[in-house]
């Protein structure tokens, strides 16, 4: 069944500096399936974190659709959560109060059951403990835990993760990986997961979208037929590091390409 | 064995001993100048008279009654600014049309030095306690709520887009960002705030008064006691080290989760 679902979507941005229009998003269409583990990967300018707005309901979108069971997108909805790049947690709030933070704006719960559910969350990322400290208090890796208890205490039938890792260093990054797996197969929400890493994409995902750069359009789509529980020696299979492999001949013949295109101009 | 490496008390202690040093340093060379005559009575006076004199207006002059009627002063205009300037401020800083229509204004005020308008106000309001009190609130108004709209508007662009992703509400946005976020905003504007509060009591005492810690010093300097002008702006600095304090405290306390600290 699909979950979410993307058809022709593009998106164009008046461009200030430059005075012109730019195509962010070029004729992108994507089928989500329910409990589906979804990567998109691209280089940085491709549109990727645009169409993660878009589907939030943070971009208004004028060409083509997207929608969730079938019902259109037109603003941020309770069936979506964000695991935001940065943690954007709240400084004055306790962790404990953050991973409520989402629900309470959302106001599905009543307060026993956000309580409890908050209580619950915490446990889940292993930050019980932790529960009356402030996040300046806390690591880059634990923030980004707190950020995804915030989304997952919501209760999202999608969960649209926006390059949760990027800012950590890479061993920590490497260990949330393995976390975000073990926490996901609890209860496997469709997820949508936007990265610029490809060997996080293949790891984690069921599928892995591609995205070229400007304007954003999809490549292609791979399959990834590795089963689950995964674990992170599963980074130097040999099957692994081939797909890792044909995505990154995919991004590069475009950045090629792209770069035949300057050097004409 | 491993612990602490031992400290000397002089290590321990050294800001407390060489401040403690410098003030005794410098009262004792005071008392010691005018002991031997190189200082006229009539243009500084010396550690042991401002502390009889002291004593003196404490007990059988008007100290208490002048430092009663100053801090009265003080504390009505400066609480009333407080009140005004961080509800004030609060609207202003939320509502972009209310801030445009009140910008000339408040720039205008803002950058005017605010004893310019003692005079005026002395004429408004007379040489009674209402004159201070206006011009204390004027004092520390601007500071207080020019910070306050600061903070408002200081709306962190990562914690707005997260509020939105959740739905949010523009009121749930106020209450859970805007305001938490401004706190520490509005008690750095309480402590500049305090600083000119105090000098608008100061000066509006000097100007148009017949009591208050203000006008015991602006007497002093008209009758050339120099005993009580120096009792003065003793009681003056002491009140601005303590009133400071507080406030600083009172900053540090509720930044805690402040990044910087």
């Amino acid at each position: 069944m699909v979950k979410l679902s993307i058809e022709h979507l593009s998106k164009r941005y008046w461009f200030e500096r430059e005075d012109r229009e730019v195509l962010a998003v070029n004729d992108v269409s994507l089928a989500v399936e329910d409990g589906e583990f979804l990567a998109i990967v691209g280089p940085s300018g491709c549109g990727k974190t645009t169409l993660l707005n878009i589907v939030a309901g943070l971009l208004p979108y004028e060409e083509g659709s997207v929608s969730i069971d079938g019902k259109r997108v037109s603003g941020p909805g309770v069936d979506r959560a964000v695991v935001f790049q940065h943690s954007s947690l709240l400084p004055w709030r306790t962790i404990a109060g953050n991973v409520r933070y989402g629900m309470e704006m959302q106001r599905r719960f009543d307060e026993a059951t956000m309580h409890e559910r908050a209580d619950h969350f915490v446990k889940m990322v292993g930050l019980n403990g932790f529960e009356k400290h402030f996040p300046n208090e806390l690591s880059g890796g634990m923030q980004q835990r707190v950020n995804l208890a915030r989304a997952l205490a919501a209760d999202p039938k999608v969960l649209l993760m926006d390059e949760p890792f990027a800012a950590l260093d890479a061993q920590t990054r490497e260990f949330m990986q393995s976390e975000l797996l073990k926490i996901w197969s609890q209860d496997r929400k469709t997820v949508l997961f936007i990265t610029h890493q490809i060997n996080e994409a293949v790891y984690l995902a069921d599928r892995v979208a591609v995205m070229s750069a400007r304007p954003g359009r999809l490549k292609g789509v791979f399959k990834i037929p590795f089963g689950r529980p995964r674990t992170l020696s599963l980074k130097r299979d040999p099957q692994f590091l081939e797909i890792e492999d044909s995505i990154w001949q995919l991004i590069e013949e475009e950045s090629q390409s792209l770069n035949m295109v300057l050097a004409e101009k | 064995m491993s612990g602490r490496p031992h400290q000397s008390f002089y290590a321990k202690h050294e800001a407390v001993i060489l401040g403690t040093l410098s003030v005794v340093l410098l009262l004792g060379g005071w008392q010691a100048a005018f002991k031997a005559g190189l200082i006229s009575p009539l243009f500084f006076s010396s550690p042991e008279a401002v502390v009889k004199q002291f004593r003196y207006t404490l007990v059988e002059g008007t100290l208490l009654a002048d430092m009663k009627y100053s801090y009265t002063n003080f504390a009505i205009g400066f609480g009333l600014a407080v009140i005004t300037g961080v509800v004030f401020g609060v609207l202003i800083g939320w509502y972009r049309r209310l801030r445009l229509f009140f910008d000339p204004f408040l720039n205008a005020l803002y950058a005017t030095p605010r004893v310019a308008m003692v005079p005026l106000i002395i004429i408004w309001f007379g040489i009674g306690i209402w004159s201070k009190v206006f011009i204390v609130f004027l004092s520390a108004f601007f500071p207080i709520l020019v910070n306050t709209v600061g903070g408002v508007r200081a709306l962190d662009r990562d914690l707005l887009r997260a509020a939105k992703a959740y739905c949010a509400s523009d009121w749930q946005i106020f209450t859970t960002l805007a305001l938490p976020g401004s706190v520490p905003f509005i008690l750095t504007g309480i402590r500049q705030g305090v600083a000119l509060g105090l000098i608008g009591v100061v000066v509006g005492e000097m100007v148009g008064s017949s009591q208050g810690v203000g006008f015991m010093v602006a007497y002093g300097g008209q009758t050339f006691n120099t005993d009580t002008l120096f009792v003065g702006m003793i009681v003056i600095a002491f009140s601005g080290i303590l009133l400071t304090w507080i406030a600083e405290r009172l900053e540090r306390r509720f930044s805690r989760w402040r990044p910087e600290r």
